[in-house]
């Protein structure tokens, strides 16, 4: 890989490891008793490593331009493997956690193994680690097919991968440690809030640079939806993490915000992660890889386009209905209800374009387990938005508000949504990135999608069940007047759909497992003669002889 | 010529970009702006005392151990929530909360109003291992919270961040933060004194964790959960109108 | 400048109204134009035709 890397690409790439060297050297001696000191040993320990990865194909030979006639797929590829990484080790805490919740003392006397510390290993590593690696790694696919023009270089793409998944690591090290702001989904301290933003811009200013390559004048809409993404989430992420840290040389920071304007500033953060993060990064995806893998346009390209600015607009009122009737005042959730309701008509315009682009070719769909695995999604991402906005009334969510329903509502998007999107994605990509005839095994692809429907369907009913029990047992009266049940009636009366849910989690890491050894598998295997068409092999027009040189010149 | 179809390009998607952030910026500025004036209309609540240091000690220590995954503290203006936890929550009561921890999930019950309804000796015996004092909790035992000794030293900067976002500490407070924290939870020292006098004849004065001797995480964990709720009483008054209008928060008048 | 918090309040109940109003109406527009027809077919189409190649 390194080899494909120009003289002055690896000797920028040496330059940047320097400095992440030298600058956990100082964050370790300055944060030296401190968890500060521990990130600062960690950045400098991995950023060594690159360096001598570096110097072992520092003098290997330049690579030639015919490199530029085709796209620049390392990064993306390398990407996918972290994803399932990252999947399986944030599906094994998060299955940990749900055993937890059914026998409390299934772990050690110590505070990294703690149900605490562990469950924002789980939430950040499935969302941020397997979501963001995914959607880094697609985008980076997406976007240069369908500008049809290679990445500008080849030093920024690795630094925004390499980069994200060190702000991986330092959060989730960190929650083992104790590293938290409380804030839920935005639990990583200052430093490494600072360190995000500035892979998200090189990211963001990487998007545009290859947009401004492409010889079409429309940007095809899979990249709205990902520049959404890029855009929306760094601004929520500035916002929502100002604070002021204690010292220079420790984790600890205080919130800019307090009490009320905290809590609508967490939850408009919180609910436009849920939009941005793991709704508009994803279809994204869906809006190139189901056309793809189904072989047909998508249904209606102007529905997805109004349904684009619809999510855009919309989600971002939501936000206070995971604040209704609290502190925060009435008109506030009023707004947040009534847009959170107005949010079902783009969310189903997506659905309904997926599924209707499906119509006609129902027999694919029955054959391939990719495309099933789509399809699920679709149906779920329908089935979830309706539920979120259900629950968004107040009436209703007086009873939802603080009980399992919502990790259940949560789980029917990450699992039936998120999750199932981002593995047909990652079954149709893998074999044209590796240019491989197909996944190494069809079989395998099909327990994969059996394990993670039952696991999804057993997950979420089971804490719909719970979740509603809870809710009624919570507000129930008996005849003289009193409640009815103590709060430990309730606790009580989960423990079944615990170990169900703990079950279903299983079910679903399983699949994952399986998923691994399939992709493994289908890396490791031989390459075929000729894997594409060799009258699409040419590019339009000739290839220029150097990255720098214009066209126009 | 190129130059003109590259700036037209450039300028698709940059016009692409200003209108994602146009779209997508206005109805959080229009939600969360009217809440930094919100100090205009909502109820003051002039008793209002600030954590001590040992209290802010312990709510980094809830903060660390991700206690809000599974405990809210928020009571909402719901007749059952309200009879089950105590009156419900007031904006006020949060204002020196940086982070607010409202949470959302009650895996646990909800712990606004915890402060004083269990001896200090519950909470130890309870964090200790839940299933000692409730056979059937399926809360985490916390058990190096007695055996970790509480680090204290730089309680003072922890202060001075707090005043930086708008927490009244006063000089006085910042200096001696160190001094209190051991104060508090050691009432036969001279140190003790300092606490009372710097945060109220009302301040919780004990060796919360049943060793006097010693300072450790546990004494700061409980004398923070023994204060939720009662750092003012702002919330007493309209209690009573609650309980008789269930399911409905009395609308604000802007 | 200080804002009294009535005028804000005031300006957010009301101003979402419009301003939806008035974005679904441009969205509307440009989406449904007929003279986008041909731009968006192709669009869609772009992505289904196999090539492999950057075209620089």
């Amino acid at each position: 890989m390194i080899a494909q890397l120009t003289k002055d690409e690896r000797q920028s790439a040496l330059v940047i490891l320097g400095v992440m060297a030298l600058i956990g050297l100082t964050m370790a001696i300055a944060g030296h008793d401190d968890p500060f000191g521990v990130h600062g040993a960690i950045v400098l320990v991995l950023a060594t490593l690159g360096v001598f990865v570096m110097l072992s194909g520092y003098f290997a030979p330049e690579p030639s331009d015919e490199r530029l006639s085709r796209y620049y797929d390392d990064p993306a590829k390398v990407g996918i493997v972290l994803a399932m990484v990252w999947a399986v080790a944030g599906m094994f805490v998060g299955d940990w956690v749900a055993w937890l919740l059914a026998f409390p003392d299934l772990t050690f006397d110590a505070g990294w193994a703690s149900f605490g510390r562990l469950r924002p290993v789980h939430t950040s590593g499935v969302i941020f680690g397997f979501g963001g690696n995914a959607l880094i790694a697609t985008s980076y696919y997406v976007m240069q097919r369908t500008t049809r023009a290679r990445l500008p270089d080849q030093v920024s793409p690795w630094f925004v991968l390499l980069g994200y998944n060190l702000f991986c690591i330092i959060a989730a090290t960190g929650y083992l440690m104790g590293v938290t702001q409380s804030k839920e989904y935005a639990e990583p301290e200052w430093y490494a809030d600072i360190w995000l933003v500035i892979v998200w811009v090189v990211y963001f200013v990487l998007y545009l640079r290859t947009l401004a390559r492409r010889k079409e004048p429309h940007i095809y809409v899979a990249n709205w939806y990902y520049l959404a993404f890029i855009l929306v989430v760094a601004m929520l992420h500035i916002v929502n993490n100002l604070a002021v840290p204690v010292s220079f040389a420790g984790v600890k920071s205080y919130s800019l915000f307090s009490g009320v304007q905290d809590a609508m500033t967490e939850w408009w953060y919180g609910h436009n992660a849920v939009a941005f993060f793991l709704t508009s990064g994803f279809l994204g995806m869906m809006y190139y890889f189901l056309p793809i893998r189904a072989g047909r346009p998508i249904y209606s390209y102007r529905l997805s386009i109004i349904s684009f600015w619809g999510i855009t607009f919309f989600y971002m009122w939501a936000g206070s209905h995971h604040l209704h009737y609290t502190a925060l005042p009435q008109w506030v959730q009023t707004l947040g209800m009534t847009f959170s309701l107005m949010l079902l008509i783009p969310s189903w315009a997506s659905a309904g374009n997926a599924l209707m682009t499906l119509n006609g070719a129902w027999h694919k769909v029955r054959d391939d387990a990719v495309l099933r695995f789509m399809m699920v999604a679709a149906v779920f991402y329908g089935l979830t938005t309706f539920e979120g906005s259900f629950m968004a009334i107040r009436s209703v969510n007086a009873l939802s508000h603080y009980t399992d329903w919502t990790v259940g509502h949560v789980h029917a998007g990450a699992l039936g949504w998120v999750a199932m999107i981002t593995f047909g994605s990652i079954y149709a990509v893998v074999p044209m990135m590796w240019k491989r005839q197909a996944m190494y095994s069809a079989k395998l692809v099909e327990a994969h999608f059996w394990l993670a429907v039952a696991g999804t369907l057993i997950y979420v009913i089971a804490m719909w069940n719970s979740g509603i029990i809870q809710g009624l047992m919570w507000r129930t009266y008996n005849e003289s007047g009193t409640l009815a049940y103590s709060f430990m009636d309730s606790v009580i009366a989960m423990h079944p759909y615990y170990i169900a849910r703990a079950v279903g989690g299983l079910c679903f890491l399983l699949g994952t497992l399986i998923g691994c050894y399939n992709l493994w598998m289908t890396i490791r295997g031989p390459v075929p003669e000729i894997a594409h068409d060799p009258a699409h092999d040419r590019p339009s027009p000739a290839p220029a002889a150097a990255p720098a040189l214009q066209p126009g010149e | 010529m190129f130059f003109n179809f590259q700036y037209r390009l450039e300028r698709k998607a940059i016009g692409l970009v200003i209108g994602i952030i146009a779209v997508a910026s206005i109805g959080g500025i229009v939600e969360i702006a009217p809440l930094f004036t919100i100090h205009q209309t909502v109820e003051d609540a002039p008793d209002m005392r600030v954590y001590t240091p040992l209290e802010l000690a312990g709510r980094n220590i809830y903060i660390r151990e991700g206690c809000y995954a599974c405990h809210s503290q928020m009571i909402r203006t719901l007749r059952d929530e309200v009879e089950r936890y105590g009156s419900y929550s007031l904006a006020v009561e949060s204002k020196y909360d940086h982070p607010m921890l409202w949470g959302s999930k009650r895996t646990g019950p909800d712990l606004a109003r915890i402060g004083g309804k269990y001896s200090d000796e519950w909470h130890v015996a309870h964090l200790n291992n839940p299933r000692d004092v409730m056979a059937a909790s399926i809360m985490p035992a916390y058990r190096w919270l007695l055996r970790n000794e509480l680090k204290t030293s730089d309680l003072s900067g922890h202060l001075k961040a707090q005043r930086a976002v708008g927490v009244p500490y006063t000089d006085d407070m910042i200096a001696n933060a160190t001094a209190d924290a051991y104060g508090q939870a050691t009432p036969e020292t001279p140190f003790a004194e300092g606490v009372v006098k710097r945060y109220g004849e009302a301040t919780n004065v004990r060796a919360f964790d049943g060793k006097p001797g010693e300072l450790t995480e546990m004494d700061a964990l409980v004398a923070y959960l023994q204060i939720l709720g009662r750092l003012t009483d702002a919330a007493k008054q309209p209690a009573t109108a609650a309980a008789t209008t269930p399911a409905g928060q009395p609308e604000k008048k802007p | 400048m200080s804002f009294a918090h009535d005028t804000l309040v005031w300006f957010s109940k009301s101003f979402g109204l419009f301003y939806l109003i008035g974005l679904s109406v441009a969205v509307m527009i440009y989406a449904c134009r007929p003279s986008k027809k041909q731009e968006f077919d192709a669009a869609a189409n772009s992505i289904l035709t196999g090539e492999d190649k950057p075209w620089r």
